[in-house]
């Protein structure tokens, strides 16, 4: 049994799976729950000013029957009041004291108000703090959320008027609704936070409805840009995870990995790319939150398949695998191979191929049943025919190198060597 | 042992006669299954549905919510898709090539996806076909079954105007009388028929017999060409003595009494034997059980390697409680009074192969005697040969001869369906419709 404990700025926890700031941790009575079921820690839904929501609050994408594939809400920060909120959370330190409890903040914007709200939390027993910088909705137009976060020089600054009164653990969320998350990313660790957390919703519209003509979440008769997460945002945060893990600034503080984490293999992938914990929602607010027993178990059984006896020894591993484009070998050449035992004749290699590839891919007519069979000297080895197939492992990529020394762009370049074969 | 009708009360009828094709009780339900298509190319379904629908396309046009274009797809492939989804044999079809078979995975339930979008379009009657301009010219069809409807259909579609000539009240064919009524209801063959003339330019005129009301060389003078879609006739005689007994059945008689009188006005013995094993004999051997036979015995010459009826509908016969003994021919019928009593077989083995493939039974010297008080013929059709015989058309065994343009030997006479292939299924006679009304097309132009 491999040891899922989680150190994250000396907040301890059983496991590394946290539930986000969100409407599932906005209090106590979803909370117990969180924990009970085993949840390692929850990040307290943001506080602030007191707010008023709407009605109609989420939308969704499906996607061939999947639900819920992209998720998006239109929720401001915690609508209820502050004193409820700190009591609650005192209450849950006090039920479950081996759970971290981070409270997630967004004061309003000035100095005062920040020390304030910090000082009230901090006497809850909470163990840490996440400043959100990254709310996309609401929030911004007055002045808050993504609106500090869009900008380092802000962003910096309110992190150092937290880090005057702050005596728990800083974490910096920052908003994905920008260019690059690096420069915010460098300006609070400068401006002193302990750590950081990403990504939050990317701003969006999931979709119009063709009766009415209104996008989604509709509310009487308009609607607003969401927030964006769920199983469809975590390409983009892995790779927005990646940036702040090789950037030399921000390098040098834990992250806590957030975007479309569902399952513990979203979680390791997170995790292998510098993540040294997750936080979940869209997947809990699906399922509710019993899927973290297969979070832990899975975790533990892949951990004791590998060799690793704690999360230290995987977390960032794949980091340096992320490299430039300029520095990948043009020597590696693969070729696509169809095994015909395992082959079902649906033909979406060839049309994939024939279409909009490289013509790779040849047909022999049968009744019903049509042969596909690989063009080797055609195949450039893209992936494609591997990728639509339906089928595990009946289409593999076979290495056939063009050369047996690694060759960079730079240096085919320099050599003059001859461009395109195809 | 006697035989009896009105055996059950009505509520019995009611069930026993229900639609075993319940539709997907939602969208979602419907989106589940149509999800999981692949979307094969040069999909091997369409490339074994005799009409070629495009199986991957209707399906994929149902999970955008786009029924209607999901319903033309199939229709204007076969104008019967909707009866088709209900009768066709699938499992040896389309869904029996369906590639997830070779995954060992249920295939994709393909004849209820295409239920899910035929249903709506002829229930909410939507106008998915329009017809061109007429042209002036007239064709006449004989026989208002799948060939009949399908050629009228796609020559009206061309502004052809046609005048369909039916011997029956109905239109519809063997869909309509000679397919055991729990596999497609009455009503939904008659909304069927009515949907496919709502093109218009279909003229049916009901209670006309080629040979007796209206003859061949009339139609060819009031029209620019004949189709001659006349299926196929009575049941195949046994030649065995006690043939002429009372409780002696024609299956083809008993399924169309079935549907035209109504469950209880059909008589149906204690304990009935049904000869034969293809769809006609499940169909009949099923539905002499669920009007009330106890004991229905299905006897078949050779062994279930052989049989023609497919699986699915030997475990549907199974499932009713029907017995079955392979490897048993009839021999001679006995009879008291007039009247069925017993019918003895004799026990068969398989020899060489015949000119279908399939080893032939031949007899061992042992019988078996069953005693029953009805039996139902269920040996294979025979076409109209004297008909066939006195309107001067070129044969086979009664089966009308035409060429590669579905031409018979008289120019200007178009012929399809059973009538030319002794018996097929009804998908195969929507396709001869339209491979005649393209020779049509193509004779009317050239003229």
């Amino acid at each position: 049994m491999a040891d899922l404990s989680a150190n994250f700025l000396g907040i301890k926890s059983p496991n590394p799976f946290w539930l986000a700031s969100a409407p599932p941790t906005d209090k106590q009575y979803n909370v117990l729950r969180a924990f009970e079921a085993g949840w390692g820690g929850v990040v307290w839904k943001t506080l602030g000013s007191q707010v008023k929501n709407v009605s109609s609050r989420y939308s969704a994408v499906e996607f061939n029957g999947t639900k819920m594939m992209g998720f998006n809400n239109i929720e401001l920060i915690s609508d209820r009041p502050l004193d409820i909120n700190l009591r609650e959370i005192a209450e849950c330190v006090r039920l479950f004291p081996d759970r971290a409890m981070v409270v997630s903040l967004m004061a309003d914007n000035s100095r005062e108000k920040w020390h304030e709200l910090i000082a009230q939390v901090e006497d809850t027993g909470a163990h840490g703090l996440e400043l959100n910088f990254g709310c996309p909705h609401g929030m911004t137009e007055r002045g808050m959320g993504a609106a500090v976060g869009q900008d380092p020089e802000i962003a910096k600054m309110v992190v150092e008027w937290v880090m005057e009164k702050a005596t728990i653990p800083v974490i910096t969320k920052l908003t994905p609704n920008v260019h690059s998350v690096v420069p915010t990313g460098r300006a609070s660790v400068e401006g002193g936070t302990h750590a950081l957390s990403l990504i939050n919703t990317i701003q969006s519209i999931t979709g119009v409805d063709l009766d009415t003509f209104v996008p989604n979440p509709y509310v009487a008769g308009k609607s607003v840009y969401g927030g964006y997460c769920g199983p469809a945002v975590k390409p983009i945060a892995l790779k927005m995870l990646t940036t702040i893990a090789q950037d030399p600034v921000t390098a040098h503080v834990p992250v806590s990995g957030i975007g479309g984490v569902s399952t513990w293999k979203d979680a390791v992938e997170f995790m292998l790319l510098g993540a040294s914990n997750v936080q979940v929602c869209t997947a809990v607010m699906k399922h509710g939150f019993r899927i973290v027993e297969d979070m832990i178990d899975g975790m533990n059984n892949w951990m004791d398949e590998k060799g690793f006896k704690t999360l230290d020894d995987f977390i960032g591993k794949s980091v340096p695998t992320i490299t430039h484009w300029e520095d990948l070998d043009i020597n590696y050449h693969i070729v696509a191979n169809i095994d015909q035992d395992k082959c079902i004749h649906c033909g979406l290699c060839y049309i994939a191929c024939e279409d909009t590839s490289h013509q790779s891919i040849s047909l022999t007519y049968g009744n019903p049943y049509n042969t596909y069979s690989i063009k080797e000297d055609e195949c450039v080895g893209c992936n494609l025919c591997k990728l639509v197939c339906p089928v595990d492992s009946c289409i593999t990529m076979v290495e056939q190198r063009k050369g047996d020394e690694y060759l960079n762009w730079k240096e085919f370049q320099r050599r003059g060597l001859p461009l395109n074969d195809h | 042992m006697s035989i009896l009708n009105n055996r059950l009360t009505n509520e019995q009828y009611e069930q026993n006669f229900s639609d075993i094709h319940p539709p997907f009780d939602s969208r979602e339900a419907a989106l589940v299954e149509a999800n999981r298509c692949l979307f094969c190319y040069d999909a091997p379904c369409t490339k074994s549905c005799p009409t070629s629908i495009d199986v991957p396309k209707f399906i994929k046009q149902i999970t955008t919510d786009n029924v209607k274009g999901s319903a033309f797809t199939i229709l204007d492939a076969n104008i019967m898709g909707g009866g088709c989804s209900k009768v066709c044999p699938v499992e040896k079809l389309c869904e029996g090539s369906c590639v997830f078979n070779l995954m060992d995975e249920p295939p994709i339930p393909i004849a209820k996806l295409q239920r899910y979008s035929t249903e709506k379009a002829i229930a909410n009657k939507w106008p998915l076909f329009q017809r061109k301009p007429s042209v002036g010219r007239k064709v006449a069809v004989v026989g208002a079954g799948p060939a009949g409807l399908s050629c009228a259909h796609a020559l009206s579609r061309e502004g052809v105007d046609v005048t369909i000539y039916e011997k029956e009240s109905k239109g519809g064919g063997l869909m309509t009388y000679g397919i055991a009524a729990y596999k497609v209801t009455p009503e939904f063959c008659e909304e069927e028929v009515e949907f496919i003339t709502s093109l218009g330019g279909i003229d049916i005129i009901y209670g006309q017999e080629l040979g007796r009301t209206i003859s061949l060389p009339e139609l060819q003078a009031s029209y620019d060409a004949v189709y001659l879609g006349i299926g196929v006739g009575v049941a195949r005689q046994l030649d065995i003595p006690g043939e002429e007994l009372t409780g002696v059945e024609d299956a083809i008689r008993f399924i169309y009494d079935i549907r035209e009188l109504g469950y209880p006005s059909v008589p149906v013995g204690d304990k009935v034997a049904v000869i034969g094993l293809g769809m006609t004999a499940i169909d009949a051997a099923t539905q002499a059980k669920r009007l009330g036979a106890s004991e229905v015995t299905i006897v078949y010459r050779r062994t279930q390697a052989e049989m023609p009826s497919t699986e699915v509908e030997l475990n549907l016969a199974k499932l009713d409680g029907c017995n079955l003994i392979w490897l048993a021919s009839p021999k001679e019928i006995k009879g008291e009074n007039g009247r069925v009593t017993q019918l003895i077989c004799n026990v068969m083995e398989l020899g060489v192969p015949d000119t279908s493939g399939r080893r032939s039974p031949v007899e061992t010297g042992k019988t078996i005697t069953l005693d029953v008080d009805m039996v139902i013929k269920a040996a294979g059709q025979v076409p109209y040969e004297a008909l066939v015989n006195t309107n001067q058309l070129t044969h086979w065994n009664g089966k009308v001869a035409i060429d590669s343009y579905c031409t018979t030997n008289i120019p200007g006479v178009f012929a399809g369906g059973d009538c030319v292939n002794g018996g097929k299924e009804v998908v195969d006679a929507v396709q001869a419709g339209k491979d005649g009304a393209k020779a049509i097309l193509n004779f009317i132009q050239s003229e």
